[in-house]
């Protein structure tokens, strides 16, 4: 589904992806660890088509298309989907309004008319249902005065409204207690099919109790430097990131 | 089909303002310049009585000792009075015509703003009069609302068939002496609407004025008196368009609303007058005075949606005099390019018990400059007097300025005063989580900043904030590269 290859990518002439190769394919839940600044964030960043980052060489290909060269909002209607690690505010906007603009922006690149308004009522309260949301938090602003727990929680309503082929998501147990991290966690296990890949960008291991993974890559300088199935989560658990940094010098 | 260039080039100019086209109608217009004679020839041509006539000169005497006001935050160059024609009318407009004796050229000018004059605006259940640079030439539903004793019609009409209510109400909100451009306006004031609700009658529709500028060279100076008698509720909407011309025009406005006992009027404007060229060449000059005042127990709420104009120097404001009144003011002025807004309002507390609530929304893109200007005057018998403002600013681009000028006045003790103020601006990181979920950045802009007038857009009639958002979106459009 996912092809990534010798992906570099700049900001301001300062190179920070130097190198990925890394391929997913259907149905494949993947984790990218590694420590701060290694370059996990933009990697999401410059799949999902972030403008500040340039890409110097390399290419990310989607179902056999180049994305390089596309703008943030057609990768999203090629199917990829970004959970945001700090989601942003938008005052004035529900969710459900953002929702049905993303969800008919989305049907229109592909010529299909608007979402009848009872079709979209229907798939919200489905989805919000099945992600255990109070159908009062829909009509609050985006992420305006949410908790960390809630904003972590719409995005993954969100992955659900959408349904993504290719979700990634960054950092999304960040700020996150045990139970919110459950919670979100379970959302995602639920989307989770045959048809679509999940990516987990975290620094540790702990998510990946809940969103257990069928490969782990570690990035370091830009660059996977080691891979391997579920248990190299472990590993670096009990090892520390310093193992790593000292393999790659080697 | 290939397009040259130069077309391409001409659907996108039409494209940044949708109703900046011109409708070749054979019109009578006077020759420029101000005078004694001009003004008592547009009294003539207007059939007046002697009153009325005397009461323009007295006006325009007025006018000639004064001097145009410099205290706003505008800068333009002033126009020459003396270069302006002060009347100018399609002479083919005659209100009292059938609309199927209207000139079809006029009725083509109609479709284009989108206003159908007959089956739409039935259904819509809105009665609409239509002034074309001086004269008003339709007025709908007259009929309909005349078994409610409702009179809606244009002011030169009331003129002569209810005088007695024109010349009680008349100048009794906006004096003639009240600033310079409302001492032209008294002087040369060419049409306009008036409207006369009476004791317990609640208005069964949107009442609606949409004012035109067509002929170039003319100013537009129209004047509005609304009437709300005791225990009556009245909506009403005003819009406003011009052709692109390279000069600018001027349009100095009177807008008067009274609000007796226990009666309510709800006034909102959409204006969309011609801003003027990406370059800041031409333009509406907007300078408008606009004023209700509110007897006991009565209400006073404007709603304004200000995308147009060059410049815009306008503050609809309430005077709250009887006990327990309430004044609303509920505004989005967007600027863009290089236009200049100076707008607000003023609530001046008199009576006891009286409320106010004051909600601006401005947002500034390209090189424009918006100000907000506002008095809230608590005067010392105004017990209790209760005020909430808040001005909100939306900043778009490193280019524009926001600008906040709140005054206070407060003589007596127990008044509650509250002033809350934001500035913002569209993030980049907003823009790319729109973009990640879909939405490319135009409709980006647009959903943030719908979300940013929210407040303000569910004060207006449900018909017209349709319209009002969209007049959002094209005032914006493409001011984010």
């Amino acid at each position: 589904m996912l092809k990534i290859n010798d992906l570099h990518a700049s900001v301001e002439d300062k190179e920070i992806l130097n190198g990925i190769n890394l391929e997913v394919n259907a149905g494949e839940v993947h984790a990218i660890m590694g420590p701060n600044g290694s370059g996990k964030s933009t990697l999401a960043a410059v799949i999902a088509g972030k403008e500040e980052f340039e890409v110097t060489k390399g290419n990310v290909v989607l179902d056999g298309e180049d994305l390089v060269d596309d703008a943030p909002e057609e990768r999203a209607h090629k199917g990829v989907f970004l959970s945001f690690q700090y989601p942003v505010e938008i005052p004035g906007v529900s969710v459900t309004n953002f929702m049905k603009t993303a969800i008919n922006e989305t049907r229109k690149a592909k010529g299909l008319e608007d979402m009848p308004a009872n079709q979209m009522l229907k798939l919200i309260r489905e989805k919000a249902e099945m992600l255990e949301i109070d159908r009062k938090f829909l009509s609050r602003s985006l992420n305006e005065g949410f908790s960390g727990g809630e904003k972590k929680r719409n995005e993954i309503f969100q992955m659900a409204m959408l349904e993504p082929k290719l979700a990634i998501l960054d950092e999304t147990d960040s700020g996150l207690d045990i139970d919110a991290l459950r919670i979100v966690a379970n959302g995602v296990n639920k989307l989770k099919s045959k048809d679509n890949a999940v990516i987990v960008i975290t620094h540790y291991q702990r998510l990946l109790e809940y969103i257990v993974p069928d490969f782990v890559h570690v990035l370091h300088n830009g660059r996977i430097v080691k891979s391997g199935g579920k248990e190299l989560a472990l590993e670096l658990e009990e090892k520390g990131y310093d193992w790593i940094k000292n393999e790659a010098v080697v | 089909m290939a397009y040259t260039e130069e077309e391409l080039k001409k659907e996108l100019e039409t494209k940044e303002y949708e109703y900046g086209f011109y409708t070749n109608i054979e019109s009578d217009t006077f020759p420029k310049g101000l005078n004694e004679d001009i003004v008592r020839a547009i009294s003539k041509k207007k059939n007046e009585p002697e009153w009325m006539t005397e009461w323009r000169l007295e006006a325009f005497r007025i006018w000639e000792k004064m001097e145009e006001p410099e205290w706003a935050n505008v800068h333009y160059e002033k126009p020459d009075f003396q270069a302006i024609s002060y009347y100018s009318a399609p002479k083919s407009a005659d209100p009292n015509k059938s609309l199927e004796d209207v000139d079809p050229d006029l009725l083509e000018m109609y479709r284009k703003l989108g206003i159908s004059v007959d089956e739409q605006k039935k259904l819509q259940n809105v009665a609409v009069d239509i002034v074309v640079d001086s004269v008003s030439v339709a007025t709908t539903f007259k009929k309909t609302l005349a078994e409610k004793g409702i009179i809606f019609m244009p002011i030169s009409e009331a003129i002569q068939e209810h005088p007695e209510l024109v010349k009680k109400y008349m100048g009794t909100v906006v004096p003639k002496t009240d600033n310079f451009y409302a001492a032209l306006n008294s002087a040369v004031f060419t049409d306009g609407s008036f409207c006369y609700i009476p004791k317990g009658v609640r208005c069964p529709m949107e009442l609606s004025t949409y004012f035109r500028i067509n002929e170039g060279g003319t100013g537009q100076f129209e004047r509005t008196l609304v009437i709300a008698d005791e225990s009556s509720y009245v909506s009403y909407l005003e819009g406003c368009t011009a052709p692109s011309r390279d000069e600018n025009q001027l349009h100095a406005a009177v807008v008067e609303l009274i609000a007796l006992n226990d009666a309510e009027i709800k006034y909102s404007t959409v204006q969309n007058w011609y801003p003027g060229n990406a370059e800041g060449k031409g333009g509406v000059y907007n300078f408008v005075t606009k004023r209700g005042i509110c007897e006991n127990n009565a209400k006073i709420s404007w709603t304004q949606v200000e995308t147009g104009s060059a410049v815009t120097w306008k503050y609809p404001s309430c005077i709250l005099k009887g006990n327990n009144s309430v004044g609303e003011f509920y505004s989005i002025a967007v600027t863009n390019n290089f236009q200049q807004a100076d707008t607000g309002t003023k609530m001046i507390h008199l009576g006891k018990n009286t409320k106010s609530t004051i909600i601006s929304k401005g947002i500034s893109a390209g090189k424009s400059q918006n100000s907000y200007r506002g008095l809230v005057q608590i005067g010392s018998r105004a017990e209790n007097a209760r005020n909430f403002s808040q001005c909100d600013s939306l900043l778009m681009g490193n280019e524009c300025g926001a600008h906040t000028f709140p005054y206070i006045e407060a003589k007596n003790k127990s008044a509650q005063i509250e002033h809350e103020a934001t500035t913002s601006k569209i993030g980049e990181d907003q823009i790319f989580y729109c973009n990640q979920r879909g939405i490319d950045t135009e409709k980006a802009i647009a959903l943030i900043v719908n979300g940013f007038s929210k407040e303000v857009l569910n004060k207006l009639p449900m018909e017209f904030a349709v319209e009002a958002q969209k007049l959002l979106e094209i005032s914006l459009e493409g001011s984010v590269g």
